[in-house]
């Protein structure tokens, strides 16, 4: 059956070369499934979306990767080998509301951040650190507001403030948790520049995303999500109807026209 | 009128205090002031078993019991938030007090051996802490005042050196996780700076009030500054001013009233609510003073706004002229308010009254055309994307009006007549 | 060795058993009066502590408790400025009522107007005047008239200065508070559960919460006289956390926290009457402690080790589950009933220790066997089981596929069988769209056709 060569194709796709490769991960909460037999490699160099319904799981695919939500089973591996040897490698953009916005920090101070792990324990941030802090920020922009406290920036700007500090970490991976959500039209532009320049510069970047309209104007490669992963390839091959039916719904016209060709097969009998 | 040891008092409270709102700065940012209320109650059963188990009242191994229970309540709270799910306030509520009650328990049972009035557990015994001397560097000094110093000298030291480690774990915990700096760790850390600390600040202020130097010097200095090193600034200013205060206070004020003066350490913790309290009304931009004259200001910009767009309308529709009670009735408006406003569009010459009736000047009119233009534009676009019923319209169109920058009114469009069919008003350039 | 000479100091000396007797049947009037009193206490705390946990408010009633203590000194002084000897509990208790408030609304003020958050508003005022307390308590000390002595018994509880007309009042304020809780027991549900579900459905959410804390602010003073000030939040909060571990219905958690409350009261009691030098407060709190952790442990609904075992379970099921789907598919593509375990391996992420441990479990259950040079081959029931798991998790893909909008909400992987969470008309819809290959492509493909 054609099913089962494809089968034999999926465990053989993993390469060490891959920055991001999931085998096999199914993630849990108490009795029910969130994300079931995940298995995909993520391409080098190209600006990854993952889409899918409220509730696939898009958010926790990326925590899942970077081990900040436990695993029922499964290993990812960023180019061959666990997260934890590989941090320096990873960016992470989270999604707005999980920071706390009244923190007395100013922006400068939040990209800063991303340099903390280059700088190492204990060690104090150096006037070069801040540089890169102030050219990540002009790269999207905001060099104006680096001394504004954040809670007094708007939304798109935090959020611009967020994508400078995955800037800041140059990391050759980068994850965005729905970086696109209720930002203004000028972020919007900003946010896709930046991961023209991370894709020109060879990056992986992996956003999630819930635009499907924008979709194959912003990215390359698609990951469908629900629950399980429906399709993943290039956005020209998979990103299709039929793919965003499966991932989305549809069911009415699906299921009444599997129960007409029932009745019709019924009656020739 | 102070003595020297009044003095001496000031200054151990100050180091108290101000050791105490080190580490509180991050509890404060953290959200978890509670766990430093928590742990300074748990330094209690700390200090009982240890003079249970060695017999002694030696500082040394009381400071370990404390310390080793201090992070217990730190393990148990997150292993009962974490494994029963159950609320953090719960879970802090639950250990502390349970924790506590044991230590009173021991307490009572080794009554008849150990010195430990409870009420020292309470308001501890600054008063008397320059009476325990001890030598440093030759010089004999209140015991109190090395404990206490050396706590600051240690939590600074600490908080320079995991600056940028608190700073991340605190404002981005999954951002710290992903970069390995380990915020659990972190976290833990912070709990062993606050149990040493609360035990060290145990003797001179007592269990309870050691939240207060925790908990409001950093709450202090967080409505007063936006930067975390210039807060840890501000926090060790209103602790060292709250131990001042509160030892002044102590020793004068009850006088005043007949008394003999009252407990330093709590009222310590009184003035240090009194500094709050103060930056809670006067902080420049987060004050409650602050808060309302800006509301003020807004309601009176609205006030002049809707003044100027009635009149407008009132020429449109070549009404008469009202006079200035009746616009404030058309209004609804107080009458402090209406006259205030009234008063700024006269003084901007913006209108004019003649014998009581209100017109526009030319320059008020320009204005009001703009504010018209925007209403109307308003309602054009909100009929255009959320098609809703022309009253709504035009209560929505009145809130907007109010916020729209000429960038927004840009984009509004270009619309000549609204969805009522009233002309939308062209700005007339000068 | 000193640790063993001070340890046997203080050793505790037990009661005989006629004392014990006659405590446990309340033959001294003096006993009489505490149980009485703190079993009104712990039933009148376990209900209304029940929503007050349910609401997020524990440490609220934490900072309630401690900012009494300037009330009741307050009061005291008022009621020797006025003549009196200050010694009324009724008046004291007025005036820690209405300091149990001012906090309450203080931490509302700090909180509504400024950036700090709920713990920090907690903390000051909890502190702040619990210090302002410690003062005029000082200050009260120095008066000339009146017997001061006894205020500062309200900050650790003293059960056994109670006389009888306290507990009548104490009985008849946790009578109050439970008959209240009993009838606004709807109300108080939709304020818990959704509060702003609530308010736009009409409840008037703001005088909910204030009649809650209330009547939280009513049972903190009356417990002031027996647990004290510091320890009053004890009795709010842990019997009510202590049943959220048996039971997920508010009604039952409601009654567990009342039969919790009103055990550790009559314990503590008993216990203190019996053992000297043990205060009736702290080892009631104890008492509370020790169902908590019982109940953490154990408990039926949500205790440690059932979620244990369950997530070892669920992991399990879930390593079976893709042990014997990949057994399934091997055997079909191999056309061989014996499998080598290396190419189970291949199949899936698991090192080798990991599928030999999965191998053994599955063996157990008598799903298949080892046929020599690490071959397994699958017993009739293995081929049967794996044969319904195949179709299981081929129809969840299905039902995914062509529900996805609604889908992640029901899928229960777990279920045994489909049928029971979708119902059977739904599967016979899913398994004509399974059968017709040419809609469904599964996009995951698994070997073989699963009838």
């Amino acid at each position: 059956m054609s099913n089962i060569k494809k089968q034999n194709v999926r465990h053989s796709e993993h390469s060490l070369t891959a920055p991001v490769s999931i085998h096999d991960m199914t993630v849990a909460y108490q009795r029910k499934p969130v994300l079931w037999d995940v298995d995909l490699d993520i391409p080098e160099g190209k600006l990854v979306t993952i889409v899918g319904p409220n509730g696939a799981g898009k958010s926790t695919l990326i925590k899942a990767a970077m081990d900040l939500v436990p695993k029922a089973s499964g290993l990812v591996r960023f180019y061959g080998k666990p997260f934890k040897a590989q941090r320096h490698m990873v960016s992470y953009v989270p999604q707005r509301e999980t920071v706390d916005w009244d923190f007395p920090i100013d922006a400068i101070g939040v990209v800063t951040m991303g340099r903390y792990s280059k700088i190492g324990w204990c060690l104090p941030v150096r006037k070069k650190d801040k540089q890169v802090a102030m050219e990540a920020l002009e790269r999207v922009g905001m060099e104006a507001y680096a001394h504004r406290q954040i809670s007094q920036l708007s939304g798109g700007q935090q959020q611009r403030v967020f994508l400078a500090r995955a800037l800041a970490q140059n990391a050759p991976i980068c994850f965005m948790d729905e970086p696109f959500a209720s930002v203004d039209a000028a972020t919007e532009r900003a946010i896709v520049e930046v991961l023209n320049e991370l894709k020109q510069a060879g990056k992986t970047v992996v956003v999630v995303h819930h635009d499907l309209q924008t979709v194959p104007e912003y990215f390359d490669y698609v990951i469908m999500l629900n629950m399980r992963v429906v399709a993943h390839g290039d956005v020209a091959d998979v990103f299709t109807e039929d793919n965003l039916r499966k991932t989305y719904g549809g069911r009415l016209t699906l299921l009444s026209e599997a129960a007409e060709r029932f009745a019709r097969q019924g009656n020739s009998h | 009128m102070m003595s020297s040891i009044d003095w001496w008092i000031i200054v151990i409270g100050a180091l108290c205090a101000s050791a105490c709102a080190l580490p509180g700065t991050l509890l404060v940012l953290r959200k978890m002031s509670l766990m430093g209320d928590a742990i300074s109650h748990t330094v209690l059963p700390g200090i009982a078993i240890a003079f249970l188990v060695t017999g002694s009242r030696d500082p040394f191994s009381m400071f370990v019991g404390a310390i080793v229970i201090g992070v217990l309540t730190a393990l148990f709270v997150h292993a009962i938030q974490k494994y029963g799910k159950v609320e953090i306030g719960a879970s802090i509520g639950i250990v502390f007090t349970v924790l506590f009650a044991l230590g009173l328990i021991l307490i009572r049972q080794a009554l008849d051996h150990v010195h430990m009035d409870p009420d020292c557990v309470l308001y501890g015994s600054i008063e008397f802490a320059y009476f325990e001397q001890d030598s440093l560097f030759g010089y004999m000094v209140p015991r109190s005042f090395i404990v206490n110093g050396t706590m600051l000298i240690v939590n600074a030291v600490l908080i320079v050196l995991f600056y940028k480690e608190f700073k991340i774990a605190s404002f981005d915990q999954a951002l710290a996780q992903s970069q390995g700096f380990r915020p659990e760790l972190m976290h833990y850390v912070l709990m062993t700076m606050t149990a040493v600390t609360a035990v060290a600040a145990f003797e001179s202020v007592g269990s309870i009030l050691v939240v207060a130097m925790f908990i409001v010097p950093p709450a202090t200095a967080y409505l007063l500054t936006d930067r975390y090193w210039m807060l840890i600034v501000v926090a060790l200013i209103v602790a060292c001013l709250s131990s001042f205060l509160g030892h002044l206070g102590a020793i004068t004020i009850p006088l005043w009233f007949g008394f003999n003066g009252t407990v330093t350490s709590g009222a310590m913790a009184v003035a240090a609510g009194l500094l709050f309290l103060l930056a809670w009304i006067c902080s420049p931009r987060h004050g409650l003073v602050v808060l309302i004259v800006n509301r003020i200001i807004v309601r009176l910009k609205i006030l002049r706004e809707d003044v100027l767009g009635v009149l407008w309308r009132l020429e449109e529709r070549e009404q008469p002229v009202l006079m200035q009670r009746n616009l404030q009735d058309l209004l609804r408006s107080n009458h402090l308010m209406f006259a205030m406003a009234m008063m700024s569009l006269k003084r901007s010459g913006a209108v004019q009254s003649d014998d009581g009736a209100i017109k526009l000047t030319t320059e008020g009119r320009n204005q009001a055309t703009s504010i018209v233009r925007t209403h109307r534009l308003w309602e054009v676009y909100l009929d255009k994307h959320f098609p809703q019923d022309t009253h709504q319209l035009h209560h929505a169109a009145s809130r907007l009006e109010h916020v729209t920058t000429d960038a927004m009114q840009e984009e509004l469009g270009t619309a000549t007549h609204d969805p009522h069919g009233s002309e939308v008003p062209k700005v007339e350039d000068e | 060795m000193i640790a063993t000479h001070t340890l046997s100091d203080v050793r505790i000396t037990l009661p005989t058993w006629d004392e014990l007797l006659r405590v446990l049947l309340l033959e001294e009037y003096n006993t009489r009066v505490v149980v009485l009193g703190v079993m009104a206490l712990g039933l009148a705390s376990g209900l209304i502590g029940t929503f007050l946990v349910l609401r997020k408010r524990a440490l609220t009633a934490d900072a309630l408790s401690h900012a009494t203590l300037p009330g009741i000194v307050i009061a005291f002084m008022c009621m020797v400025a006025m003549g009196g000897d200050g010694k009324s509990l009724a008046g004291l208790l007025t005036g820690a009522f209405v300091f149990g408030c001012i906090g309450v609304l203080l931490i509302i003020a700090i909180r509504s107007t400024t950036r700090l958050k709920d713990d920090a508003a907690i903390g000051i005022v909890l502190s702040v005047l619990f210090g302002l307390g410690i003062c005029l308590l000082r200050l009260a000390t120095d008066l000339p008239s009146g017997n001061s002595a006894g205020l500062s018994g309200f900050i650790f509880g003293k059960a056994a200065s109670m006389i009888a007309s306290d507990t009548y009042m104490m009985v008849g304020l946790a009578l109050f508070v439970a008959i209240s809780t009993g009838l606004l027991f709807k109300e108080f549900s939709v304020l818990c559960f959704d509060a702003s579900f609530g308010s736009s459905q009409g409840w008037p959410i703001l005088l909910l919460d204030t009649v809650l804390m209330l009547l939280v602010a009513i049972v903190t003073v009356i417990a002031l006289q027996t647990v004290g000030l510091v320890l009053a939040v004890a009795l709010l909060i842990i019997p009510a956390a202590s049943s959220r571990f048996w039971t997920s219905s508010v009604k039952r958690m409601l009654i567990s926290a009342a039969i919790i409350g009103l055990l550790s009261g009559w314990l503590g009691a008993v216990v203190s009457a019996v053992i000297p030098r043990v205060p009736t407060g702290p080892i009631i709190v104890m008492i509370c402690g020790f169902w908590f952790l019982l109940s953490l442990v154990f408990g039926t609904d949500s205790g440690v080790l059932k979620r244990q075992v369950q997530r070892v379970r669920l992991n399990r099921k879930i390593e079976l589950q893709h042990l014997l789907r990949a057994m399934f598919e091997l055997v079909e593509e191999r056309e061989s009933e014996d499998i080598p375990m290396h190419e189970i391996l291949a199949k899936r992420s698991w090192s080798l220790s990991q599928v030999n441990a999965i191998v053994k479990r599955a063996q157990q259950l008598g799903f298949l066997n080892r046929t020599g040079n690490s071959m397994v081959r699958f017993t009739e029931l293995g081929n049967s089981e794996s044969k319904r798991m195949v179709r299981n998790h081929r129809l969840w893909e299905v039902y995914l596929i062509n529900y996805a909008d609604i889908a992640p909400s029901h899928v229960d992987r777990d279920a045994d069988m489909i049928e029971h969470v979708l119902g059977k008309e739904m599967v016979r819809q899913l398994e004509l769209l399974l059968a017709q290959d040419e809609i469904i492509d599964s996009p995951h493909p698994l070997g073989g056709s699963a009838s």
